[in-house]
């Protein structure tokens, strides 16, 4: 799948589409087939997303994985500080990374 | 031809139009050249004394050889109308002005607000750039 | 230390209001990304992995204990309770919010700081030796000239634009702490035979892609040329350096390309144009900033004996404190380097701690150093005992300065958008296998430097052993350099072969580091041991 990540402009945080609106949750993440380059140029517009680029992402069991290891970085926190990850408490987080 | 937005100059605007610094070299005549930004400043010095005009060319921005062009013009002495011509932003208007630029000729408008605000922002400045005004350590040491 | 008067002062309020207001225009629409970026980074704002990111300037290094509280304070108050001390000794902040950004430059503003220039097509922040002022090698106080040319490099009209970033490093010592050679303009000062005070330039160094140790191109301009002749140096390379391809667009490809005495040649020709202009700060000003640097108010006769009777003490004084110029007082680093931990990391708690450490031990005064470390530069030696019991508390009296603990590492994939993998990961778990302090000091000295890109943030090309992370098909892979230094035998490190993964780096470094103690002779350092045998029996062992 093709999904959509970028920085919120004012915050800076990371964000997904989900179809609707930006998301912080990678798993909210939408399959935009061919339509992201509209959308990023419509949101980018808007002013609601800053930096916003199309990955390859898949679905499994446990949510969206995007397919390189620096969008799931982004997706999660540093590997480094997982206390300031969007998962503080679980230990196997960084695996997901990995 | 873009529009002058913005001159601090009293004369009348040049009636001729600039030329490339090829053809200028070219013509006997001309009074208004204009350069790019690859383009030596210096080879224009033998002629400052029937310039009326030199157009310098910001195609885009972020490219900064337009502001030695421009210093070079005015340390040899050229006191006419030093026009900057293209990608023009306002955070940068008061540094154009600095290195010499009197005329600034944007392709898309400035809002004239914002754009005053940039001209008058800094009341004092570290360098000497040759546009008359003192530097900080001058008026330390005045 | 230098103190600000009103002039500087209104130079970084009005930046504060200059910035702030382009904010307001971009989130009205105003300016697009595009048009933003550049002026963003002008100010040290950058877009990371995670979130924005501001570089704070510390003007060759040196913070005194309110500014240092105050970093601290910003880490709490914008960012989440750290700050990263980097290679160029700026602070960087990891998780700052476009919006809030102009009203903490207000704050550092109040103490006399700014983000100007830390990022972007510029000069940036003038980097320095972290002794200067205190070491007993250096001719002066290199940090006067520094300011200088900080006053003159700021908003300077001319090279806002420059092909590329710019920077600058000011030492006067034979010992080079600052990568100096390694630095688009390396400033040494000198004294000449008649016994004068000037510059000696060096243009050209850098790392990256090319890393490149800068040539000399003049060995001796005197103090009141200095400005006139750098901003020749600016002007030839801002109007001949290459735009059209931006990994070509350093000033060390212009020298390269047009060769050493063109550069020069041309440099001294707009030089002598320049001196007709007027443009030279009288030595007056000179002056006015060295009497801002005086020595502080030593205690003479202070007493020379350290009780050493701790052996953690003892250890710890031993790898991270040197010489004072004056008698009875020391030098004293704190490592941010715990074993395991991220180098160059300090928690808001800790930035407070050293500086209330430095109000009532060290004049009010810190460093940052290039190798991504704190240092008190003037401590009564009768004092030190408490100061490291200070930092022992707080987890900050690591003994490994200048060991293979005190990594240099850049943030890599874990911060960083444009990294290949990831640093500090291997940071920790190299200083972890070699976290004992017997290891430790049974190797000595050794420069270990990790980037996570070709982009060299991290100076590998420049570590006794460097670390290189690439992008290997999706998956993180390492490449060793071997036998780089950037002190006064500066040299570039060659790569040993094919790369590694991250368990396989770890360990090529402990063979790498295995061979050094079979192979060398006695008090003999890494480098020097890879500089006498070379490449070849690291390489049999690494790969065979
Ligand atoms: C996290 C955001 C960062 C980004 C996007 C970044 C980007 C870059 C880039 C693109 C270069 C290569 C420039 C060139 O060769 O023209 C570079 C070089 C460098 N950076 Fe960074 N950097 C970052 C963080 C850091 C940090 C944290 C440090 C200090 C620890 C640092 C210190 C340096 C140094 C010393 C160089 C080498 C200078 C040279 O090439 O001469 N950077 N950086
Ligand atoms: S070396 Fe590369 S990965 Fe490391 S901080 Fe610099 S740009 Fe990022």
């Amino acid at each position: 799948m093709k999904i959509l990540t970028g920085n919120d402009l004012k915050s800076g945080e990371v964000v997904w589409w989900d179809g609707d609106h930006w998301s912080k949750f990678v798993n909210s993440a939408a399959d935009v087939g061919d339509r992201g380059d509209a959308i990023i140029a419509r949101e980018e517009a808007a002013r609601r997303v800053v930096s916003a680029y199309i990955v390859d992402g898949a679905r499994d069991e446990n949510g969206v994985r995007p397919a390189h290891i620096k969008e799931r970085i982004r997706a999660l926190g540093p590997t480094v500080r997982m206390d300031l990850s969007l998962k503080p408490g679980d230990p196997d987080a960084s695996n997901w990374v990995i | 031809m873009t529009d002058v937005q913005f001159r601090f100059r009293d004369d009348e605007l040049a009636g001729d139009p600039a030329v490339t610094v090829d053809s200028f070299f070219d013509q006997t005549n001309a009074t208004a050249v204009r350069i790019e930004p690859g383009e030596d400043a210096r080879a224009l010095l033998p002629f400052l004394g029937r310039l009326q005009l030199i157009e310098v060319s910001f195609p885009a921005w972020t490219d900064g050889r337009g502001y030695s062009s421009a210093r070079v013009l005015r340390e040899a002495g050229y006191t006419g109308e030093l026009r900057a011509v293209g990608d023009l932003v306002i955070d940068m208007l008061s540094h154009l002005r600095r290195c010499g630029f009197d005329a600034f000729a944007p392709e898309h408008g400035l809002n004239h607000a914002d754009a005053q605000a940039a001209f008058d922002r800094w009341d004092n400045v570290y360098q000497v750039t040759g546009d008359g005004r003192a530097p900080i350590w001058a008026r330390r040491h005045g | 230390m230098y103190k600000y008067d009103q002039y500087d002062q209104q130079m970084v309020d009005v930046r504060v209001k200059e910035f702030r207001d382009q904010v307001r225009r971009r989130l009205d629409g105003s300016l697009t990304e595009d048009q933003f970026r550049p002026l963003r980074l002008q100010n040290g704002l950058y877009l990371q992995l995670h979130a924005y990111m501001l570089r704070v300037a510390v003007p060759y290094g040196t913070l005194n204990s309110e500014q240092m509280t105050v970093l601290g304070d910003i880490a709490d108050k914008y960012d989440r309770g750290y700050g990263h001390f980097t290679t160029r000794q700026n602070i960087q902040y990891n998780w700052i919010k476009l919006e809030e950004t102009p009203d903490l430059l207000a704050e550092l503003a109040g103490v006399e700081m700014h983000a100007i220039q830390t990022s972007g097509n510029c000069i940036r922040n003038i980097s320095s030796d972290q002794y200067a002022g205190a070491a007993a090698d250096e001719i002066v106080d290199p940090r006067p000239y520094a300011e200088l040319l900080r006053q003159w490099s700021s908003f300077h009209p001319e090279f806002l634009t420059l092909p590329r970033k710019f920077k600058i490093a000011v030492i006067a010592s034979e010992t080079d702490r600052a990568a100096m050679k390694l630095h688009d303009i390396g400033i040494q000062m000198v004294r000449n035979e008649a016994g004068k005070i000037g510059a000696r330039f060096f243009v050209g160094g850098g790392m990256g892609r090319t890393p490149m140790i800068g040539p000399m191109i003049r060995d001796f301009v005197p103090l009141d040329q200095l400005i006139t002749y750098c901003e020749a140096c600016l002007r030839v390379y801002n109007r001949y350096g290459r735009r059209d391809n931006k990994y070509k667009a350093r000033i060390k490809i212009l020298v390269h390309e047009l060769g050493k005495d063109e550069y020069t040649r041309q440099v001294e020709e707009e030089f002598a144009l320049l001196m007709e202009q007027g443009i030279e700060p009288p030595l007056a000003e000179l002056e006015r900033i060295k009497a801002m640097f005086a020595d502080p108010a030593f205690e003479t006769g202070a007493s020379d004996d350290l009780d050493l009777s701790d052996p953690d003490f003892r250890l710890w004084v031993e790898r991270n404190c040197a010489q004072h110029k004056q008698a009875g007082y020391i030098i004293a680093t704190v490592s941010l380097k715990p074993v395991g931990g991220i180098p160059g990391d300090a928690s808001a708690d800790q930035i407070r701690l050293m500086a209330q450490l430095a109000r009532d031990y060290s004049f009010d005064e810190l460093r940052v150093t290039h190798a991504q470390n704190i240092v008190f530069p003037h401590v009564r030696k009768a004092d030190l005992y408490t100061v490291w019991k200070a930092l022992d508390e707080a987890g900050l009296s690591t003994a490994n300065l200048d060991g293979i603990g005190d990594i240099i590492a850049c943030p890599g994939l874990d911060y960083c958008s444009l990294a290949n993998a990831r640093s500090i990961p291997v940071a920790q778990r190299i200083s972890e296998r070699f976290g004992s302090a017997e290891k430790q000091a049974e190797i000595g000295e050794l420069k270990l430097k990790i980037s996570g890109c070709i982009n060299a943030c991290g100076h590998h090309h420049a570590g006794h052993i460097g670390i290189l992370g690439v992008d290997r098909k999706g998956v993180e892979n390492y490449q060793l350099l071997l036998g780089g230094s950037e002190g006064a035998d500066t040299s570039l490190g060659q790569i040993t072969g094919p790369g590694f993964d991250e368990d396989g780096i770890v360990a090529a470094v402990e063979t790498a580091a295995n061979v050094y103690l079979r192979e060398r002779n006695n008090g003999e350092r890494f480098l020097d041991t890879y500089r006498r045998i070379g490449m070849a029996p690291f390489k049999e062992a690494l790969y065979d």
